[in-house]
């Protein structure tokens, strides 16, 4: 989404789906996974909106959809990607749109040549390091800069595989240099992928998916009648799409076909990314990632070590509003660093950690496994549940010297050293494992004040309602205790040069009660940020590069507007528009709705009176509308940035993307993705069958880890191919939470789905001898788990090329703690990742499945070495 | 309902209330936008404090409670309905069941302690320190609503949250429904609007059908209702529910005639002797 549009979130809200034309839900089981904001789905509904669901199972989103089309787990770029050469073929684009707010007239350079050239590879591949260069992908006649905070992955896969990207010079002025908006360029953006999408013909994608041409024209027509001057549709997607190896690039293709269709910006349009926990939007803006800073600013890194200002050359834009760069940094610095941080010292920049390498979360398991990682802190995170391979995180973790569990009640994670199936079958002895753990009781939400950051970017707040029981404290509690004492520790006689790092740190919120909680009210308004005056300020607009600003994150700026708790905001509905802007804060400046500036077409009016959103008020010389408008408020459609203009005042008065540097919707990608330019089919890396599309099998790109306890099921083409023959696909319950720690711990949840179960076919149940309601065995080369089984006829066999795939479902939600307990689906699955943002491939794997249970202690210790050794996927150490 | 002595219908008794009457409340369960989220029965479970009722998994599509007892008083039913049809066509259907509150309850005519009432709302509502768990109403009730409640020694059932209705609150059950599939309301109004819901998705969906708003039935049409999308019996209702108490005038009245010669008889031979 970053790279396409210019910001890491959900360009729409859930409310605003009721005014959908057509509602594509996908990678999303969403009527299970976000009940409650499922309701804005049935209302567009009643209102006669067609809502599809493409899901490999039949859930109970698609109970209630007009259309559901059961696609291969792992084929979502083959169906999009159709779709998006269904609409280019037909002519079916909504023409003025993309003309005009996407990069679709732009050329790029000669030097680029596309997958259809290169067997499925684009230019720039370097085999040896398994990454590509970039330069290729330019624009032609310049370098455009990536949105910051997404780029971050090409340069560090650039650093850590040896690659090294030339300096991106940046656009010198909002446009870019070479245009031809008749598209009829055969180097423009537009034929680029009219040719690059050529391949995914209805047939293809029937026989790439597994569906039926119609099912699929039928999706395609639906999405192209309801789009246009008059009509929007929008689109959903949850985990289901980012759990690939290919997971940015499906999310992409979305993006792309959005773009195409006029619905970005828009109501009723839109991509709608549902999270997949109550503040994980929250969790990447203010970042719990390794190589974010908060606001989506780059983390330094220690091979570029340099002064304030090269990090601000390197990072900023030079058009757009990261072109502010240094306001924004700036005023995080004065907010970290306080008085300490002054123009002198270069506000302190010297002291903020710098990356040596990948420190994602996968790295960092595997680096316990290697004895590189000593301690670990898991927090609201049960990693020995709910991990890709959590059996590979049970062993790696009793390598660790210490381990901290945070959490409601003892997990799996928390217990790993002395009930864990490793334990059982003998792999783990607890007299051998050293690891020190500490159990920590937390706070649950109702004993805490604090905000949340849903999935549509919306911070509310909540109200402590009682103390925390016990030794139940609040993770800002925690973290802001901790940090006094460490304070504390290291005393004042320091002049170790790291000391200042934590000595100037500005560590001094009020606490209050018995308990001494530090006030979450008082980092909100840090978060939101004060003038010279210590006044609370109103926008990051008013952001200054000078220090006399302070500001936690330059996003959320405006949080704690007119001293007041914007996020406390509780307006009911019934009382506003279905915008309300009074309930809760949105991030940017309370827009809801992003990139609305392209609700109106480029003279500023209005596309249609029935999608009217925001418009220019020549009257008032502002823009106007339902929400707060995106786009400088007094901007006029018709401005044309002069030359060598900078910042937010290089963008053209047509141009709604206003984060990009040109400004436009970025249908192709020159920089800020590592596996290409545009989306491309390739196979899961565990797949039954090989690559229909391209002689490429997998993501070239992925990230793989071929090591002892990971290894992979072989391929068709390998040895032992046929070991695995189904698609092993894993997915969440309404009944139960992620890895079930907090809901196999209450009765009246555990009693709804109390047994771990699988679901087949009745086909693949006779095939293999499965009997409704007994026990099945799942292997793969990580580990056999059993299961209930559940034959139904909502999961069904699919025909690919006269050849029948069979999919085994898994829900995840279980493990050895709690009232209900049963196997772990994550111990099936392999560790391989998206090489952008590092997330696990866990949609789509290979499995057998077996009649029966599995078997105990040491004899299955010695089944497993049999299916491993049989199938020659052993990985020695 | 001339056959009815009605002393126990929902009007009658309502009526005793006198000026405190409230207009009769009741449920109206659309199925066509329920997405067995289940939040009904976790809402109720939590605001009556009601226990879980046992960790097992049945294989019943994704229903693993079961049945309406005396500690589940939402239940959601899924049915799977895809053998035997083509690709593309096949149903899961979903409905959240609750006790009818029946105009003719059969469970409170038979109760003998008087601890199942009839409430100013119209509703039926077991109060629990009057119940001594005789488990008459269990019979007496023909949806089998109705269970016992082994902690307590009592039976149970859905009181329309006769507590939240007291206090001017909806169901929590229907405060918690996200789609809206659970309304509460007035029953006249809520018949109405079954009707006209029906009407308006006559079309959209096969076999849609409305269930327990005909006052002419069994059990004199009930207080929650139901937009179903195929048969009742499809779903576990019974298709043509009666109170079993319906034929006790008649049978009190046989009685009576039956008393009456019997002593007539004995009259007559002590008058013969």
């Amino acid at each position: 989404m970053g790279t396409s549009f210019g910001r890491g979130g959900a360009t729409t809200f859930q409310q605003d789906l009721q005014n959908a034309d057509c509602l594509l839900i996908m990678g999303s089981n969403m009527a299970e996974n976000h009940p409650v904001g499922f309701q804005w789905v049935m209302e567009a509904r009643e209102r006669g909106a067609t809502i599809i669901h493409v899901d490999p199972r039949f859930t109970r989103t698609s109970a209630v959809a007009d259309i559901h089309v059961p696609i291969r787990p792992g084929s979502d770029i083959a169906f999009l990607g159709g779709i998006i050469n269904y609409v280019l073929q037909n002519e079916r684009d909504f023409r003025e749109y993309v003309v005009n707010y996407t990069n679709a007239s732009v050329l790029i350079g000669e030097e680029y040549e596309d997958t259809e050239n290169l067997e499925g590879l684009f230019s720039g591949w370097v085999k040896d390091r398994n990454g590509y260069t970039f330069n290729s992908w330019q624009y032609d006649g310049t370098n455009v800069h990536g949105a910051s905070g997404q780029r971050e992955s090409q340069e560090s896969l650039a650093k850590y595989q040896g690659l090294n990207p030339q300096e991106m010079s940046k656009l010198e002025a909002g446009m870019p240099p070479k245009i031809d908006r008749t598209l009829k360029h055969p180097r423009c953006v537009y034929q680029i992928l009219k040719r690059h999408f050529a391949r995914y013909t209805p047939d293809m994608v029937a026989r790439t998916c597994g569906i039926s041409e119609e099912d699929f024209t039928k999706v395609a027509e639906a999405l192209c009648e309801n789009s246009g001057r008059e009509r929007t549709s929008a689109m959903c997607y949850a985990v289901a799409w980012t759990h690939h190896t290919t997971g940015v690039q499906i999310i992409r293709s979305a993006a792309i076909l959005q773009l195409l269709l006029g619905n970005i910006g828009r109501p009723g349009g839109g991509i709608q990314a549902l999270r997949g926990h109550s503040s994980i939007q929250g969790s990447t803006d203010i970042p719990t990632l390794f190589n974010l800073l908060p606001g989506y600013l780059n983390m330094p890194q220690a091979q570029k070590f340099g002064p304030l200002a090269k990090y601000i050359e390197d990072e900023g834009g030079k058009t757009g509003y990261w072109g502010n760069m240094d306001t924004y940094i700036t005023s995080l610095l004065k907010a970290w660093y306080g008085d300490h941080a002054t123009a002198d010292n270069d506000f302190c920049f010297a002291l903020l950690p710098r990356l040596t390498g990948d420190h994602s979360a996968y790295r960092s398991i595997l680096g316990m496994q290697d004895g590189a990682v000593k301690g670990y802190f898991a927090v609201g995170e049960n990693l020995a549940v709910g991990s890709a391979n959590s059996s590979l995180h049970r062993k790696a973790m009793a390598n660790l010297d210490w381990l901290v569990v945070r959490d409601f009640s003892e997990t799996e994670t928390a217990s790993f050293w002395y009930d864990s199936p490793e334990i059982e079958s003998g792999d783990l002895k607890t007299e051998a494992i050293g690891t020190e753990v500490f159990f920590m009781p937390a706070a649950s939400h109702t004993e805490k004040n604090g905000s949340y950051t849903n999935t549509q970017r919306l911070l509310q707040w909540h109200h402590k309602a009682v103390d925390p029981q016990g030794d139940a404290r609040s993770e800002l509690w925690f973290y802001y205790h901790l940090g006094k004492r460490i304070r504390e520790k290291l005393g004042d006689d320091t002049t170790e040069p790291y000391a200042d790092a934590i000595k100037f740190l500005t560590w001094d919120y009020h606490t209050e009660g018995p308990l001494d909680e530090p006030s979450a009210d008082d980092v909100l308004r840090e978060i939101s940020g004060w003038d010279a005056e210590g006044k609370a300020l109103n926008g990051y607009d008013k952001l200054k590069a000078d220090g006399s600003t302070r500001c936690g994150c330059w996003i959320y700026c405006g949080v704690y507007k007119d001293e007041q708790n914007q996020a406390a905001n509780r307006k009911p509905r019934a009382e506003q528009n279905w915008v309300a802007a009074e309930w809760g804060w949105a991030w940017p400046a309370n827009r809801h709705l992003l990139y609305n500036r392209a609700s109106a077409d480029p003279d500023g009016k209005p596309w249609s009176e029935r999608k009217k959103y925001v418009w220019w008020d020549e009257e008032k010389s502002q823009w106007a509308g339902y929400d707060t408008p995106d786009f400088e408020k007094t901007k006029r459609p018709d401005y044309v940035p002069p030359d060598g203009a900078r910042r937010e005042a290089a963008i053209a008065g047509t141009h709604p993307f206003i984060m990009q540097d040109d400004g436009l919707g970025w249908l192709f990608v020159p920089n800020g993705i590592v596996d290409g330019p545009l989306p491309t089919h390739y196979e899961p890396s565990e797949s039954p069958i090989g690559n229909p599309v391209y002689p490429q099998q997998s993501n070239p790109g992925a990230q793989r880890f071929p090591r002892e306890w990971n290894p992979s099921n072989p391929s068709p083409s390998e040895s032992h191919g046929d070991d695995f023959p189904f698609i092993l696909t894993t997915y969440r319950l309404t009944e139960h939470h992620t890895s079930g720690a907090m809901t196999r711990t209450v009765p009246q949840l555990s009693e709804l789905q109390p047994e771990m179960f699988c679901e087949v076919s009745p086909e693949l149940a006779k095939l293999r001898g499965l009997e409704h309601g007994r026990w099945a065995t799942i292997v793969t080369t990580r580990t056999a788990i059993e299961a209930r089984v559940m034959v139904t006829g909502r999961l069904r066999p699919l025909q690919l090329n006269g050849k029948t795939l069979h999919t085994v479902g898994v829900p995840y939600h279980w493990g050895r703690k709690g009232l209900v307990t049963g196997d772990s689906a994550n111990d099936l699955l392999p560790i391989v990742l998206d090489p952008n943002v590092h997330i696990q491939e866990d949609k789509a794997s290979t499995c057998n499945i077996l009649p029966g249970r599995r078997p105990r202690g040491r004899a299955f210790h010695e089944f497993m070495e049999k299916v491993r050794s049989d199938a020659g996927a052993e990985v020695t150490p | 309902m001339s056959t009815f002595i009605d002393l126990t219908g929902a009007a009658a008794q309502s009526a005793t209330y006198g000026a405190d009457e409230q207009q009769r409340m009741g449920f109206f369960t659309d199925t066509t936008l329920c997405i067995g989220c289940k939040a009904c029965e976790v809402a109720c479970k939590e605001w009556n404090e009601l226990p879980e009722d046992g960790y097992e998994f049945t294989g019943w599509s994704y229903d693993n409670t079961r049945e309406l007892n005396g500690n589940t008083w939402r239940h959601v039913t899924f049915v799977e309905q895809f053998s035997g049809r083509s690709a593309g066509t096949g149903r899961w259907l979903m409905e959240s069941d609750v006790c009818k509150h029946c105009t003719h309850a059969g469970c409170l005519d038979v109760c003998p302690t008087g601890a199942i009432m009839r409430s100013e709302f119209g509703t039926v509502v077991i109060q629990q320190d009057v119940c001594n768990g005789c488990g008459y109403c269990i019979v007496g009730c023909p949806f089998g609503v109705i269970g016992l409640k082994e902690a307590e020694g009592t039976t149970g059932k859905c009181t329309l949250c006769y507590d939240r209705l007291k206090a001017g609150e909806e169901p929590a059950c229907a405060k918690a429904c996200p789609t809206d599939s659970i309304q509460f309301g007035a029953v006249d109004e809520l018949r109405e609007r079954a009707e006209k819901r029906l009407e308006a998705v006559q079309g959209r969906f096969d076999g849609a059908q409305l269930y327990g708003t005909d006052t002419g039935d069994g059990v004199g049409g009930t207080g929650s209702m139901f937009l179903l999308l195929d048969k009742p019996e499809v779903y576990g209702l019974p298709p043509d529910p009666i109170v079993p108490t319906k034929d006790l005038p008649q049978m009190w009245r046989a009685a009576g005639v039956g008393a009456a010669l019997l002593v007539a008889a004995c009259v007559a031979a002590a008058v013969r002797a």
